[in-house]
């Protein structure tokens, strides 16, 4: 086994509740004098009420646009002038908020987290709002609707979770319900979903324990307790769509697109797994299934890869994404996609196959525990999700541990035909033609290997 | 103020910040071996990975005229196959290490990249040097790509913000300069290009004495050293001198470049000139100066045309350094309505940066900004090799790094001004815009800034 060459790495950790429900993990490394905080709160578009999409979103624009001790955009330039980096990002159940400070700026970046947690309305006005509902629209624009296939990873939520689940309506929100929020909306959210139990924070990088609990304590330990956040609408579903689902879409591109996703178990959960190392078979780097036969031996495609959603709730998706060469029809790309899809229901995976996959998520967790930041993002992200922060460090055992018997009995059972939703862009004069630029915001692959997920929107 | 009337405490006083702990940038060798190839190596020992990125002097400044685009289908083509394994056993042996290989070209340069669990480096780097020497170009792998880059072209018929930097290249530069065509070709010069021309350039081109190996990560210099002796120390070849880039400007006085996109839901709009070579002496104040004007987030550009009017999602500034004079632009995408007045605060913002000296408070944002995050610049592997091969590909002084905080500190108000004034040109802007005509093309003409030129899409991407 060549992963016996690889020593194991395990992130340190230290984890602990204050009374008012905040979770905190912190984890020290002292090899560059850098250090991250991390703020995942409990809440996204999924929390969202009808006739108000969009406003987890919308809200997390209005965070930097100060608090009681903080100016407009002073958050901002506090942390850019003490020599750090920062930003926030709005998914379909978590908001996240991140700075990476110079270590000795470490009590600016929670000074700063703590003032906008305890006291963000006095600063809110009805200007603001306006000004960040217009911001909000362009970047809907610029986003989506002035981007070829723009729509996709709003379609596509659509298509596959029912009407009224949680994850079926668009994270960015219509332009109609964007209009419609009001500053009484900011004061209701923030007072129901910005509070410290429904918030974990992670200081990960060069600090001293002691130090960074001291301040913790001082500037978070009096912010009150939430009164509890309202129960999200029941998240289960079957196991499976029950059919083939469908949606064409003619756009103004010059090239096919399909879209093809799978209902899967939750992140976090053993099938979970299973499903990821499927996606890195079929779709996942340049030696996968799709790229070897659509790419290189068919060349229909220009372009095709796999990933997760990695959503930890109800249901997940797997989602293979093709584009058409020139003069491959959207139908052509499709037959090939699914003739793929049906090969690895009939025949399985080799154990063979399996080892690039895994040999891939061992090196990508090395690769993605460089930078602080991204090390905070992961342990925020299962402590959140979890409550158990320490899951990080047992990710790629779990991964290691699925089998190719496991993969191929996965593919007999969730890549079956009423379990598939199919969403194709076609060019909108019916020209059929091809391609992708490498759309960077676009390329949503698993997690494991070190990549990262699109449809996150950032400040 | 939460909805169970419990007031929020009072915050403590907002904190300074503590003793800074002192950083250097990794420490660096240089090496070079008998054939003329040169090395670098950063040893880092913090996780056991290693990153390899080798420049070779291959850029795509350097196509021969009619050929735009070969540098990159040559570099490209490098891991298609070599005269041992076929492109699928090429891929299958690095994913099986659990490596990425990956090759380019910019305009500067060949890129060949590897990052490698450090147990794994010997065996990734084999497959790596093996692709640089020893190429196959398979016919059908070479058509299969510029299959790719037509597709890539094709697509950007649609796509307002590769279509907006393709058209702007052509507004700035004058015709017979190779940055008034896209780094990977057009649509003419690729459909022309063949396997023999590739294999030709790779003859010409990849040769030791052009190329330099970066490492940095979990190895020592030695072994760094010994590994590349024995996989490239028998590489040979004569040296042909890549030609000169030209970068000659094309109109000396404004003009508004219009692309029409039918019901665009949004202009892209650019801003600017032909802009400054990499190895200006006035780097360092011009780093700032677009601080200032629109690098950050609080930049003037961004927080008037996002925070102050809310036109866009982010507007910005920037010098694309290249060897020669890369272009200068201001950019941003904004609601069709208000595209001329967003025009119009951008040339305010260019005017003001030039006529009135920058605030205290400004200028030491942007001086303390670039200075701070500089050691969060180089948390990975990957980012210390790149730096490295950018500083060997722009011939940096070797004390480059360790001194580049205080270059930045040293920077003032008047420094800022005298470099805005000398390399911000307001008479030769060039004013771009990727727009809905119905929307813009009438307050285009009626803004009085220069003539209208309508850009065909097909003639962009040709």
């Amino acid at each position: 086994m060549p992963s016996a060459e690889i020593p194991t790495l395990d992130i340190p950790l230290e984890t602990y509740t204050l009374p008012n429900g905040l979770r905190v993990t912190l984890s020290e490394d002292h090899s560059a004098p850098v250090v991250a905080v991390n703020l995942w709160y409990h809440v996204g578009s999924a929390n969202e009420r009808a006739g108000r999409t969009g406003f987890a979103h919308l809200f997390e624009h209005m965070l930097f646009q100060g608090s009681a001790n903080v100016g407009a955009n002073e958050h901002f330039e506090l942390v850019q002038r003490a020599g750090g980096t920062l930003n926030g990002s709005t998914w379909l159940d978590r908001t996240n908020y991140f700075e990476t400070v110079p270590s000795n700026q470490l009590a600016l970046a929670l000074w700063l987290e703590a003032d906008r947690m305890a006291r963000l309305l006095p600063a809110m006005t009805q200007d603001k709002l306006d000004t960040q509902r217009d911001v909000v629209k362009n970047e809907r624009r610029w986003s989506m609707d002035n981007q070829p296939y723009g729509t996709w990873w709003e379609r596509l939520p659509a298509l596959a979770y029912p009407e009224g689940h949680p994850f079926h309506h668009s994270l960015i929100g219509s332009m109609t319900d964007l209009d419609a929020a009001s500053l009484d909306d900011v004061r209701q959210f923030f007072a129901t979903y910005y509070t410290p139990d429904n918030a974990v924070l992670t200081v990960a990088g060069d600090f001293e324990s002691g130090e960074a609990k001291r301040l913790i304590e001082e500037l978070y330990g009096p912010i009150p307790r939430g009164v509890g956040r309202p129960p999200l609408p029941p998240m289960e579903l079957p196991a499976t769509f029950g059919r083939t689902l469908r949606e064409e879409v003619a756009d103004d591109v010059q090239l096919p697109r399909v879209l093809l996703a799978f209902r899967i178990p939750p992140f976090g959960t053993e099938a979970h797994y299973v499903a990821e190392m499927a996606a890195a078979v079929l779709g996942v780097r340049q030696g996968s299934r799709l790229v070897r036969a659509l790419v290189r031996e068919q060349q229909v495609a220009s372009d095709v890869h796999a990933f997760t959603y990695d959503l930890p709730k109800g249901a997940d998706l797997l989602v293979v994404d093709a584009v058409a060469r020139p003069g491959v029809s959207a139908a052509q790309l499709e037959a090939a996609v699914a003739a793929e899809v049906e090969r690895m229901r009939a025949g399985g995976v080799t154990a063979e196959e399996l080892e690039r996959a895994r040999a891939l998520v061992e090196s990508g967790f090395v690769v993605a525990l460089q930078s602080a930041g991204d090390r905070a993002d992961q342990i925020s992200r299962f402590a959140c999700y979890f409550g158990d922060p320490s899951l990080v460090n047992a990710q790629v055992a779990r991964y290691q541990a699925v089998t190719a018997e496991q993969v191929t009995a996965f593919a007999r059972e969730q890549l079956s035909e009423d379990n598939r939703a199919y969403l194709v862009y076609v060019p909108r004069d019916g020209a059929d033609a091809v391609s992708d630029a490498d759309v960077e915001a676009e390329v949503l692959a698993t997690r494991a290997l070190g990549t990262t997920v699109a449809g996150e929107v950032a400040a | 103020m939460t909805a169970v009337g419990t007031v929020a405490p009072e915050a403590p006083p907002r904190p300074g910040a503590g003793a800074p702990r002192p950083y250097h940038f990794p420490h660096f060798e240089r090496r070079a071996l008998p054939n003329g190839l040169r090395l670098v190596v950063a040893p880092v020992h913090r996780l056991p990975l290693v990153s390899v990125v080798v420049v070779v002097d291959a850029g795509a400044a350097s196509d021969p005229a009619g050929q735009e685009g070969l540098a990159v289908l040559t570099a490209r083509a490098l891991v298609e196959g070599t005269a041992t394994m076929d492109a699928v056993a090429l891929v299958e042996r690095v994913e099986r290490l659990g490596s990425a290989l990956d090759s380019g070209a910019d305009w500067d340069a060949a890129v060949v990249s590897l990052t490698a669990l450090a147990p794994k480096l010997a065996e990734a780097f084999e497959v790596l040097a093996d692709v640089l020497v020893r190429p196959a170009f398979p016919v059908r792998e070479v058509d299969r790509l510029k299959g790719e880059r037509l597709a890539e072209l094709l697509h950007l018929r649609s796509e307002p913000r590769g279509l907006a930097e393709e058209a702007f290249a052509r507004a700035v530069y004058a015709g017979g300069s190779r940055y008034a065509r896209a780094e990977a070709g057009g649509e003419a010069s690729v459909a022309a290009l063949t396997e023999a021309d590739v294999r030709a350039f790779h003859a010409a081109r990849y040769h030791p004495a052009a190329a330099t190996v970066v490492v940095a990560g979990d190895v020592t210099a030695d072994e760094a050293e010994a590994l590349v002796a024995r996989t490239l120390g028998t590489w040979g070849g004569p040296a042909a001198p890549a030609p000169a880039p030209v970068d000659a400007p094309g109109s000396a006085t404004r003009r508004v470049h219009l692309v029409p996109k039918a019901d665009a839901a949004q202009s892209e709009v650019r801003l600017g000139h032909v802009g400054v070579p990499r190895d200006t002496p006035d780097y360092f104040p011009l780093l700032v100066m677009n601080s200032i004007l629109g690098g950050l987030f609080n930049s003037r550009v961004n927080m008037n045309l996002r925070e102050r009017h809310g036109y866009t999602y982010g507007a910005r500034s920037g010098f694309d350094w290249r060897r020669a004079a890369g272009p200068f632009s201001v950019e941003s995408a904004v609601a069709s309505d208000v595209t001329v007045a967003a025009a119009k605060e951008m040339l305010i913002e260019i005017d003001r940066v030039r006529e009135e000296s920058v605030g205290d408070d400004e200028l030491s944002l942007a001086t303390s900004y670039l200075d701070g995050v500089f050691p969060i610049r180089y948390e990975t592997t990957a980012a210390i090799a790149s730096a490295l091969a950018s500083a060997v590909v722009y011939g940096l002084p070797d004390d480059y790094f360790d001194a580049y905080r205080e270059r930045v500190r040293g920077v003032t108000a008047e420094d800022v001004r005298r470099v805005a004034r000398e390399h911000l040109r307001p008479e030769a802007l060039q004013l771009l815009v990727v727009g809905d005509p119905a929307a813009v093309q009438g307050p285009l003409e009626a803004l009085g800034f220069g003539p209208l030129v309508v850009h065909d899409v097909d003639a962009v991407v040709r």
